[in-house]
């Protein structure tokens, strides 16, 4: 758990006059999960957006396995194995499930620019979709289209598309959100058995702090933009300022 | 063997399957089912347009891209065989020659109009064509010593394809077996051969990819695909398939001019016929074009004899005259949205 996979250095973000993300320099190691904490509007899933490339920043740099990748569109940190899942639920409503988690293994294969053959003929990623599907607990919902489905069920798809994808640095934003009891520890269950792959590493924005301190290996604290607080979760969760500032209410709440 | 050569997309509706049967077989043995010039003229028209229309969806309805150019790829495909024609002389190698130098001219244009806008908001595609388009339509009417301006161009085809050529002397089934025929099916099979292509494409995972794009562009980037390279791939498509139907087009006319096929008001045509037929789907893009360029050749006709009818009636027939027959095919096209929003092959596929 040592070598550095993803790096921040000085990752800077301005929306006009405020700053979003302001300065925040941090390194993620290989097989670590790492939670990413604060309150509303802290810039998390901002940083989240400057990391996976769905806004380019003002200042500083993202860098992957030492290159840097800041200047990349979207697709091409995909292809470098950067994954990610959204907080609000962001998925292909008109398309079934199956069809949903295929998209993304035919993704994974290179097989988009394949123009003359039947998508219904390539039965290995039906067969991948399907397998992901069985993991994910989506299988009984394998036909059903997506806008149709329970926003609970959604939420879980959201997650298994990112499954499916497979990268290295999986980006998990709030994916417990809006989940009824029982259908969030399916979730969580899920990101424990990937967290136990230890060539893949866990970015995980979440509230819940119980759930943070049990899984992850790691805590950072953002407020107003920038790092406040980084550190095992024991140390980060008791330490003064996050209990003061910041956590307070979180933590009577769980 | 049916299946793969519809690509698995059946037509999932029974009575859907019988029309498109239907008008299959009709358009197969239109020269002698509907014997006489205009029918087979018109036949001909409708296996041109159903190409053409089925091409344009590739865009709107499953790339979801919004382009006014694409009777600008039909008229480059047409202007290619009259050129090759003119100046190579009447020769199937003229025919051929043009077509695959409009085709590769349409899918080079459409390449640089795509990279250039898709990048950008859908609308902002949509003027770049507009302009272009309308750039290009200009320059046609005005060189008019290259294209023959306003007047378009006549020139010769093989004589194999035209009605001197007599492959026997009699008649078969009371139809002459000549070079118009030849023609008819060249015609025919080209446009099924398009059709049967663009069916595969629109069922090929690449075909997956553009529904995705379609539905959530945001989402597809971030499961890796580079939507405007996709975009772009389908625009170059649609312009080839346009091109080379425009090449069929001006193989059976023996004419080209802005008026058969650069005109903005065939584009409309092509729009309301993919509305008609139902977007995103290209069984409607067979339907659209069959019930559109009929009612276009026969409306007249219609209305004729109902205004003959119903000449003692006050003012009814007025409204029937044989003039009024764009008022009708609005007043069709008005019915057919309110009613079948989803196109008449959603409303045939609807889920009961």
């Amino acid at each position: 758990m040592s070598d550095t996979v993803l790096e921040t250095r000085d990752l800077t973000v301005r929306f006009g006059g405020h700053v979003a993300v302001d300065h925040v320099t941090c390194t993620f190691a290989t097989g670590e999960l790492t939670a990413i904490v604060g309150p509303n509007g802290a810039g998390k899933t901002t940083y989240f957006n400057l990391i996976s490339g769905q806004i380019s920043a003002s200042e500083g740099s993202v860098h992957l396995k030492g290159r840097d990748i800041s200047g990349l569109p979207v697709p091409e940190r995909v292809d470098l194995g950067i994954g990610r899942a959204f907080q609000l639920t962001n998925l292909f409503p008109n398309l079934t499930v199956l069809e949903n988690v295929r998209l993304v293994i035919q993704s994974k294969r290179k097989k988009g620019f394949n123009l003359l053959t039947m998508a219904a003929s390539h039965t290995e990623l039906t067969e991948a979709a399907e397998a992901v599907l069985e993991r994910t607990n989506l299988a009984a919902q394998r036909d059903q289209i997506v806008h149709e489905l329970p926003h609970g069920t959604q939420r879980k798809l959201e997650v298994a598309l990112l499954i499916a994808l497979d990268p290295i640095v999986y980006m998990f934003d709030e994916p417990t959100a809006g989940m009824s009891v029982d259908e969030a520890p399916v979730v969580l269950d899920l990101i424990e058995e990937l967290k136990a792959d230890t060539s893949r590493t866990i970015l995980l924005v979440e509230h819940k702090m119980d759930v943070i301190g049990t899984l992850a290996d790691r805590i950072i604290v953002l407020h107003n933009g920038a790092l406040a607080a980084d550190g095992p979760p024991a140390e980060v969760i008791a330490s003064d300022v996050v209990q003061e500032a910041y956590m307070g209410r979180a933590l009577e709440d769980a | 063997m049916l299946r793969r050569l519809i690509s698995g997309d059946t037509p999932r509706s029974t009575v859907l399957s019988i029309v498109l049967l239907v008008i299959l077989i009709a358009l197969a043995f239109a020269p002698f089912l509907f014997p006489g010039t205009r029918s087979v003229d018109t036949a001909a028209r409708v296996c041109i347009f159903i190409a053409l229309v089925a091409s344009y969806d590739l865009m709107l309805g499953y790339g979801g891209i919004v382009s006014f150019a694409h009777t600008m790829f039909f008229g480059m495909g047409a202007y290619g065989v009259a050129l090759a024609s003119i100046h190579m002389g009447r020769g199937f190698d003229a025919l051929l020659v043009g077509s695959v130098a409009g085709a590769l001219a349409a899918a080079a244009l459409a390449f640089v109009i795509g990279l250039f806008s898709l990048r950008v908001r859908a609308i902002f595609f949509a003027m770049i064509t507009l302009a272009v388009a309308s750039a290009v339509a200009v320059l046609v009417s005005q060189l008019s010593s290259i294209t023959g301006g306003e007047d378009g161009l006549n020139y010769k085809i093989p004589r194999a394809l035209t009605s001197a050529h007599k492959f026997m002397d009699d008649k078969l089934f009371g139809v002459r077996i000549n070079g118009k025929l030849a023609n008819y099916y060249l015609v025919f099979f080209g446009s099924l051969i398009l059709f049967l292509i663009l069916l595969r494409i629109v069922n090929s995972p690449f075909g997956r990819v553009l529904q995705a794009i379609r539905e959530n562009d945001f989402r597809a980037e971030a499961i890796g695909y580079r939507a405007v390279y996709y975009r772009t791939s389908a625009t170059c498509i649609s312009a080839t398939v346009a091109a080379l139907a425009g090449s069929l087009y001006a193989i059976w006319l023996r004419y080209v001019g802005p008026d058969t096929t650069l005109s903005f008001e065939i584009m409309i045509d092509i729009l309301l016929m993919v509305v008609i037929g139902g977007m995103g789907t290209l069984y409607g893009a067979v339907i659209g074009a069959t019930i559109f360029v009929v009612a276009q050749n026969y409306l007249q006709n219609l209305m004729g004899i109902a205004e003959a009818a119903l000449g003692d009636l006050p003012v009814i027939p007025l409204f029937l005259n044989p003039d009024r027959w764009l008022l009708w095919l609005g007043v069709l096209f008005v019915l057919s949205v309110y009613f079948f929003p989803t196109g008449v092959v959603g409303r045939l596929r609807r889920r009961v």
